[in-house]
């Protein structure tokens, strides 16, 4: 599913330049769970960034679903994001006036599928987060493993063929960390191959398969159990 | 992309859920229109009535006065006073019939006129029949003083149009006799004037019966119509030759600034056609600042509306909104809460600016405010404009930020 070729990248620092990802090779198959794991400064939320063509690289190369994904501009780039990924950030990043409903729907308008589909397949996910009651509310009446379960069901929605989920549950406390790891877990079993970036190795343990990252190279490249 | 029905139900929605940002940009381009139209209004008012005071009396007209001599000349000590006769006027008429198209004689006195029990003392205007158009006295009922009424040295009178309520109350004064002095006069017209109350209460009679009442042939003041198609320096030059030549007549020394005196409705014509392009000078001013300080508040009220929605644009793109779609969002939006509220504003400006009426009149001497309808759509149009480009430029750059950069925790 994704396919990553002596990857580099660096940002430009005053004169000089940081560089942040030194070669990376990575290999992700269809259906799994992986985790990211590395400090900050790792370069994890820079590859990241990069898989979810939120940020452009150097040198190498980025397949994604057997397309080469190099120097897009905004617009093809917005059209491979509502194809190809779902996002899931750390302060979930719901439109505050929208309500749940309105919010998972979103993708789907960006898809130019008609209102009563959206509304209808909107429903479907909010149900599969189990926050069917909560469809009306606003993310302010919400609580943040509600909010981030209504972000899951929004990356969801659009049927992306890659989950990305970055620090899911920095934000949260352990217990409700785990029901929205829980969740991940599930919809990973339907089939979904998803990575999660995170600094909590509790967290990592959770996943398949466990990539660190350090100083910008792959340390480790593990399999859980 | 603009006639799509799903991405205006969209805005709607924006536009639903953010009340007090539509509020405030709605706001600012209603208020921007309102005072515009209102100012606007106020100064095409104001410089009606202007021009209205100042076309009360004929324009292209020359007033001769005899006066006193302050210049001994050719034998003659000053301090003589210098009188006009018809023969004078004769005169001027022959020497300068290239050029004016009348002299009309004017002579003032007061006196007391009766109709019945009722008396009462008014201003007697003796007068040839062209200061009809001089004076643009307008005939209610009846007639003005014609040639015969001159030639043959009719007691006719024509009244002003309060004299006829003093005098005749509810009657008609047409065709009856008021008296004055042992004479009774045939009241043959009734006039109003645009000067005010007191113009209508004057009374107009043919000069040569006044003169053959005081047995003279003296003439007060002379009216002298030029050309219309003169312009303002032909009639200066005019001015100076008929002062040089009634000088000369009347032996009067050239030097002398007193012996008889000359004003040109010229001279006020020009000074009020001065005045009042300064006057359309300022109120374009007024009408441009507040339409350049309108535009401001539009573009700050965008800029602050896009900044606030950075961090939704970048949310929007994460989930695969593309650049152009946000831009048009942006753009759709704004432009139909300006062009709602500009409408509005429009709408309230012009109520307000009929309502005054001439409410104004008496205290700021502005009459009837309006404003051309071209002129108020234009500047709704320049707002609405102004206000889309505002929105524009900084939704295009918001568009163009890396999702990365847009969701970035501040």
């Amino acid at each position: 599913m994704i396919e990553i070729n002596e990857l580099n990248k660096s940002y430009p620092i005053g004169q000089g330049s940081l560089h942040v990802l030194k070669g990376i090779n990575l290999k992700i198959n269809e259906g799994e769970l992986v985790a990211i794991m590395g400090s900050s400064g790792s370069g994890k939320s820079t590859l990241l960034n990069i898989i979810g063509m939120l940020d452009n690289y150097d040198s190498g190369s980025y397949k994604l679903d057997n397309v080469p994904i190099k120097d897009l501009d905004e617009t093809k780039a917005a059209k491979y994001r509502n194809k190809f990924l779902g996002f899931v950030f750390q302060s979930f990043n719901l439109i505050n006036y929208k309500t749940a409903l309105e919010n998972i729907a979103l993708p789907l308008y960006y898809q130019g599928i008609s209102r009563a589909e959206r509304q209808k397949t909107a429903i479907e996910y909010l149900e599969k987060v189990g926050l069917a009651d909560w469809a009306e509310h606003l993310p302010s009446e919400l609580s943040g493993g509600q909010k981030q379960r209504i972000a899951i069901a929004r990356a969801l929605a659009s049927q992306p063929k890659v989950l990305l989920a970055d620090e899911p549950t920095g934000a949260l406390d352990s217990t409700t960390s785990e029901e929205v790891m829980d969740l991940i877990k599930q919809i990973n079993r339907e089939g979904k191959t998803i990575l999660v970036v995170t600094h909590e190795q509790d967290i990592a343990n959770m996943c398949k398969r466990i990539i660190t990252l350090k100083d910008g190279i792959i340390m480790t490249d593990v399999k859980t159990k | 992309m603009i006639f799509n029905k799903d991405s205006w139900k969209e805005i709607f929605d924006t536009i639903k859920k953010n009340k007090l940002r539509t509020f405030l940009s709605g706001f600012t381009v209603a208020l921007g229109i309102l005072i515009f139209i209102i100012l606007f209004g106020l100064g095409n008012g104001l410089q009606s009535s202007f021009s209205m005071f100042f076309t009360d009396d004929q324009v292209n007209t020359i007033r001769i006065y005899p006066s006193t001599t302050t210049v001994p000349y050719r034998g003659y000590e000053s301090n003589r006073r210098i009188k006009f006769t018809n023969d004078d006027v004769k005169k001027i008429k022959e020497n300068f019939k290239e050029k004016i198209e009348d002299i009309v004689i004017r002579n003032s006195y007061y006196t007391q006129f009766s109709y019945k029990q009722r008396a009462n003392s008014y201003r007697v205007r003796a007068v040839s029949p062209g200061h009809k158009e001089a004076e643009k006295t307008i005939i209610m009922k009846g007639r003005y003083l014609h040639e015969g009424d001159i030639l043959n040295k009719k007691k006719h009178v024509v009244i002003g149009r309060l004299v006829e309520e003093d005098l005749f109350q509810k009657e008609n004064g047409l065709g009856k006799y008021i008296h004055e002095n042992g004479n009774s006069w045939r009241v043959v017209g009734v006039f109003q004037d645009e000067g005010g109350d007191r113009e209508e209460r004057n009374l107009y009679v043919p000069y040569t019966t006044e003169q053959r009442i005081r047995n003279n042939d003296e003439v007060d003041q002379m009216i002298v119509i030029y050309d219309k198609k003169m312009s303002y320096k032909q009639s200066l030059i005019l001015e100076n030759e008929l002062d040089a030549y009634v000088k000369n007549m009347k032996i009067i020394s050239p030097k002398d600034n007193r012996g008889i005196y000359l004003s040109n409705t010229g001279e006020e014509q020009e000074n009020s056609r001065q005045f009042a392009s300064v006057l359309q000078i300022i109120i374009s001013f007024i009408g441009i600042g507040t339409l350049v300080a309108g535009v401001i508040g539009i573009s700050n009220i965008m800029v602050f509306v896009v900044k606030e929605r950075t961090k939704e644009i970048g949310i929007r793109k994460a989930i695969g909104a593309s650049p152009r779609s946000i831009i048009s969002m942006i753009l759709q939006e704004s432009i139909f809460i300006t062009m709602i509220s500009g409408y509005a504003g429009l709408v309230i400006a012009i109520l307000i600016l009929n309502s005054i009426g001439d409410s104004l009149m008496e205290k700021y001497f502005i009459s009837s405010p309006y404003i051309e309808t071209s002129n108020a759509i234009w500047a709704t149009i320049i707002l609405i404009f102004f206000g889309a480009l505002a929105g524009y430029l900084p939704a295009r750059k918001a568009a163009k930020i890396k999702p990365i950069v847009a969701l970035r925790d501040k």
